[in-house]
């Protein structure tokens, strides 16, 4: 069956420079904490990383930020990630901003067979520069193409050994898209059950588009913590 | 009057905009205090687009899920009847035409209702994050925003100097001074509000107004 790693380092061991990334999570919620710590240890460089943000300072991608382990990132926002925004301005990473929407589908095609999709998303704005548009029903509409990754580092709540995968409320966000659209999908999870013990009905990630299994303990960081 | 009953006469203001039963997402900063004036005789479920149909209230300290946020990242809670689902399946509800309004806070709004919202060449870029899916797809799109820049300068122009997030995108725009909807014609001004006069929006606006049948010294 598919490895179970019982590192962070075993699980990112084929992971080279110069590979393009799809690491999931919305801000820190969702994110495979182990196995971006085992990529700043391991040092790999020149990395695409694909994911809606990267991080804050000191957590998360961030961390490959900080030691200039990225070469291109491709997200949809910067946000208050304070070395990340410098890097971009000052042309130190390469940064495709893509609106959210579109990112989302771009790897959902992908995982899906589907080369290329219209969407109205970023007509007449920078977005839409150098790319066809063509009009359906009087209305514009911007052509993109479908993102595929050599890896997607994903992160979920439950697996099972067979890699069926159960996420945690808004922890779901980009993982199960880039699970189908990762040649490799290394899942880090909480807790590994035996097969048989996640009810079919609800699975959210079916475990064909998982590769490798990394059971660990999350810190779960919260960048803003409101109360009432 | 300080800037925090400002905010609040905003929030007030678009929360008039909402309907009974109507699907809403709210953007990050300003648009996310509309949550706090939603009338109780109105059943109203916000979107996330992180994956959150149904957002509740922020959660007791004992509450807090680092797994349950909203878009601007900060922890909440989900009401009953609420429903968690992937990026994709956000985007699908968004574009797809099923989320009935959209708030967003702007940097520059034109004349035609194009938006800039997410970045300052050479100075400041945030992302557009969702902004440019949700401006396509939710039926109604409302503006909230400081009706001027820091600096005094006019923040609703003839026509926006900033890179824009849509084209001839927004609906409505609301601030603290009045509220102005986009029409084919251009832009009408519908209200005015207390301390304020038609002549006070005339000057702080670069774009032409349409200033028949205005509404003033609109309290809320």
């Amino acid at each position: 069956m598919k490895p179970i790693y019982t590192s962070a380092k075993e699980a990112v061991a084929e992971i080279q420079d110069g590979a393009t990334l799809m690491v999931g999570g919305f801000g820190l919620v969702g994110i495979p904490e182990q196995l971006i710590l085992a990529l700043v240890e391991k040092g790999v460089k020149d990395l695409t990383v694909i994911s809606n943000n990267c991080g804050v300072d000191e957590w998360g991608l961030g961390l490959l930020l900080k030691e200039k382990q990225i070469k291109k990132m491709i997200g949809s926002y910067v946000g208050e990630n304070k070395e990340f925004e410098r890097q971009v301005l000052s042309g130190e990473i390469e940064m495709e901003l893509t609106p959210q929407g579109t990112l989302a589908e771009k790897i959902r095609a992908g995982g899906a067979g589907i080369p290329a999709f219209y969407t109205p998303a970023g007509v007449g704005t920078k977005v839409a520069e150098g790319k066809e548009i063509r009009v359906f029903d009087g209305k514009e509409y911007v052509l993109e193409e479908a993102l595929r990754a050599d890896f997607s580092l994903i992160r979920a709540a439950k697996a099972d050994k067979f890699g069926n995968l159960i996420y945690n409320k808004t922890a779901q966000n980009f993982n199960p898209m880039m699970a189908a659209a990762g040649a490799i999908t290394i899942a880090e999870v909480e807790e590994i059950v035996e097969t048989g013990d996640i009810d079919p009905q609800m699975v959210h990630t079916p475990s064909i588009y998982v590769q490798g299994l990394l059971q660990a303990k999350q810190e779960k960081r919260i960048e803003r913590l409101t109360t009432r | 009057m300080g800037q925090v009953n400002y905010r609040e006469r905003i929030a007030k203001r678009a929360e008039k905009e909402i309907e009974d039963g109507n699907y809403v997402n709210l953007g990050i900063g300003m648009p996310t205090l509309v949550a706090n004036y939603i009338s109780e005789d109105k059943t109203v479920v916000l979107q996330s687009e992180n994956g959150l149909l149904g957002i509740g209230p922020y959660p007791t300290k004992d509450e807090v899920d680092p797994d349950l946020i909203n878009a601007g990242k900060e922890t909440v809670t989900s009401i009953p009847g609420s429903a968690y689902f992937n990026s994709a399946e956000s985007f699908a509800m968004i574009r797809g035409g099923h989320v009935d309004v959209a708030i967003l806070g702007a940097m520059e709004v034109s004349e035609n209702g194009d938006l800039a919202n997410w970045m300052i060449p050479g100075k400041m870029i945030k992302g557009m994050g969702g902004a440019m899916d949700l401006v396509h797809g939710a039926k109604k799109i409302i503006v909230i925003m400081d009706h001027v820049a820091r600096d005094g300068s006019a923040k609703i122009k003839k026509e926006c100097e900033l890179p824009l997030t849509g084209k001839g995108v927004v609906h409505m725009i609301i601030t603290e001074r009045a509220s102005i909807e986009i029409t084919p014609e251009g832009l009408v001004l519908k209200e005015v509000f207390e301390g304020f006069t038609i002549q006070d929006v005339i000057d702080s606006t670069e774009a032409t107004l349409i200033t028949k049948n205005v509404v003033e010294n609109v309290k809320l």
